[in-house]
């Protein structure tokens, strides 16, 4: 090879563009982070005043402007907690414990994620098998939808406690009741999504297999069901994210010590409104990167397929 | 010579929101073993809706109709016809070998059989270097030929062609109607061609089936006395423009009962 760069080369111009890509999208991102950790600790400051104020005043001391910032930025149960407080509990949790230790926000997060990729599975596997039978039967049709969109319309914060103790009578305790609940969330837009793409394809794709005398099931696996891949994906999205707040939603009202939710309630108990935020943050991280991973999924997935080319 | 397709009396009507069309009055039509007959006229003639009913894909209201000296349904699952519709319609998850396989794989013939066929279709059609390819790799006029070779691939010896070349420019589709004689020279394939193209018609076909709306019905049928060889500047003879003011013609006067 000479030393002339060979442009042609797999990868050659990635460094480039992917510095272009920092320059173009890094710098609207990070200014919008500066703009939103300014907007958080302008509220605290403003929303944690009041609790300054009184002790002061049952101090008698005076309140001066440094000494405010000072104080409302340092509460130990500030009704809303400054930035800086937050990061120092998720690293005192996250990184700082080890990850078998109770007090470890990972270990908790694993508890509420393993319910979530349970009840992914079983809603994503249930919502799938209600999308066939719907497409493939006329009295499904009629009448599994309406159904499936009822139930969605009850308050899961309502359905939560019954499920649990209704399970918890048959002597099912622990994950399954938490998946469960998971799964009746992330089912419904699989559903939806699902008979979408089993209809996707036209009546020329049908009348084609159909001059071949293909059966049923051969329309299924070779046209159906590939045909649905790309709206099984963008149900697959929803669905998981779906499958977190269950999961979250399940440990609520159970009065449970494990997980995200169980942080979440004893934070409330206590006012450990630091322990609140950091376990809220570590809620929406968990579902960033699940949403995420579906994402590659299906960008790979899909791109294998030759679809959207 | 036998009669690969027979129509006597063929009526359809369709039921749509505002009262009924008739979309086929009284079409009579013999087509014999190795035939081109191409359909020609305006949308709503029912040139379409003759061709479905022959695949099968529609059923007529009344008269009677035989393909292959059966119903035209029982033809269909016996597969004596191969059939290409206006758009390619490739699996684009396929390779275009896969894409071919596609009946094969559903008609169940063994791995083996399909692999050579796939092979000697692709040949057929000037493609056997893209077996491996997938469709958004092929030109518009590439994936058409796919889908032809795909309507081939089994042995059906009637070939169903619903405007298939209507979607391409005019270069292409010159290209593809020589492409498409000398494959139906060498294959003998009887062929029945829906086209809205006067041109097209009269040098693909032996026969030129001319209908028009309102009731859907046949006006004209014209044999050509075109030789079978025929190369693309056989337009410009005089007998070529002699058929194609025929056809034209034709057309017209459908268009003057409305």
């Amino acid at each position: 090879m000479s030393g002339a760069p060979n442009i042609a080369a797999p990868g050659a111009g990635i460094g480039r563009r992917g510095r272009l890509w920092v320059r173009a999208a890094l710098l609207p991102v990070l200014t919008v982070v500066a703009a939103l950790l300014l907007l958080w600790y302008a509220g605290a400051v403003w929303m944690n005043a009041q609790w300054t104020r009184d002790q002061a005043a049952r101090a008698g001391t005076e309140v001066t402007l440094p000494l405010l910032l000072q104080d409302t930025l340092s509460q130990e149960r500030p009704l809303l907690p400054a930035p800086h407080q937050v990061a120092a509990e998720l690293y005192d949790t996250v990184i700082a414990k080890a990850v078998t230790s109770k007090r470890s926000l990972v270990y908790h997060a694993w508890i509420t994620l393993s319910a979530t990729l349970l009840g992914f599975a079983i809603g994503t596997a249930l919502g799938i098998l209600l999308a066939v039978g719907i497409v493939h039967n006329r009295a499904m049709d009629m009448s599994v939808l309406p159904w499936a969109i009822a139930s969605q319309t009850i308050p899961i914060l309502a359905l939560a406690p019954m499920i649990i103790v209704v399970m918890n009578s048959v002597g099912v305790q622990g994950l399954l009741p938490k998946a469960v609940i998971s799964a009746y969330l992330s089912f419904f837009p699989v559903v939806v999504g699902m008979v979408s793409g089993l209809r996707a394809p036209d009546a020329m794709q049908m009348d084609l297999l159909k001059t071949y005398g293909a059966s049923r099931s051969q329309v299924f696996w070779r046209l159906r069901l590939p045909s649905s891949l790309p709206y099984l994906f963008a149900s697959l999205k929803v669905g998981i994210a779906a499958a977190l707040v269950g999961a979250i939603v399940g440990e609520l009202p159970t009065g449970a010590v494990r997980g995200l939710g169980a942080r979440l309630l004893s934070g409330s108990y206590y006012g450990q409104t630091v322990q609140i935020w950091a376990a809220l943050l570590m809620a929406a991280v968990c579902a960033a990167v699940l949403v995420g991973v579906v994402g590659l999924l299906q960008k790979v997935v899909l791109g294998r397929m030759g679809f959207g080319r | 010579m036998s009669s690969v397709v027979s129509a006597k009396n063929l009526n359809l009507t369709f039921d749509t929101g505002d009262g009924q069309v008739q979309a086929l009055s009284c079409v009579t039509l013999d087509v014999a073993r190795g035939e081109f007959v191409s359909f020609i006229g305006p949308s709503g003639c029912g040139k379409t809706t003759f061709l479905r009913c022959v695949a099968a894909l529609e059923t007529p209201t009344s008269g009677t109709l035989s393909v292959n000296g059966m119903s035209a349904d029982e033809a269909r699952r016996a597969r004596a016809y191969g059939y290409v519709f206006q758009a390619a319609g490739l699996y684009p998850w396929r390779t275009i070998g896969r894409n071919v396989s596609l009946p094969l794989e559903i008609m169940g013939y063994p791995r083996e059989e399909q692999r050579r066929r796939v092979k000697d279709v692709l040949q057929l059609v000037d493609l056997a270097a893209f077996e491996g390819k997938y469709p958004w790799q092929l030109s518009g006029g590439m994936q058409q030929r796919a889908s032809i070779a795909r309507a081939l691939a089994f042995d059906a010896d009637l070939l169903l062609m619903d405007e298939p070349f209507g979607a391409l420019d005019e270069i292409v589709r010159d290209h593809l109607n020589e492409q498409l004689l000398s494959l139906w020279a060498r294959t003998e394939k009887t062929c029945l061609f829906v086209t809205h193209s006067i041109p097209e018609a009269v040098y693909l076909s032996t026969k030129i089936v001319v209908m028009s709306p309102r009731p859907g019905r046949i006006t004209d049928i014209i044999d050509s006395p075109l030789p079978r060889e025929r190369p693309l500047d056989i337009r410009d003879t005089a007998e070529f423009i002699e058929i194609a003011h025929r056809v034209r013609e034709g057309l017209r006067a459908g268009h003057s009962h409305d």
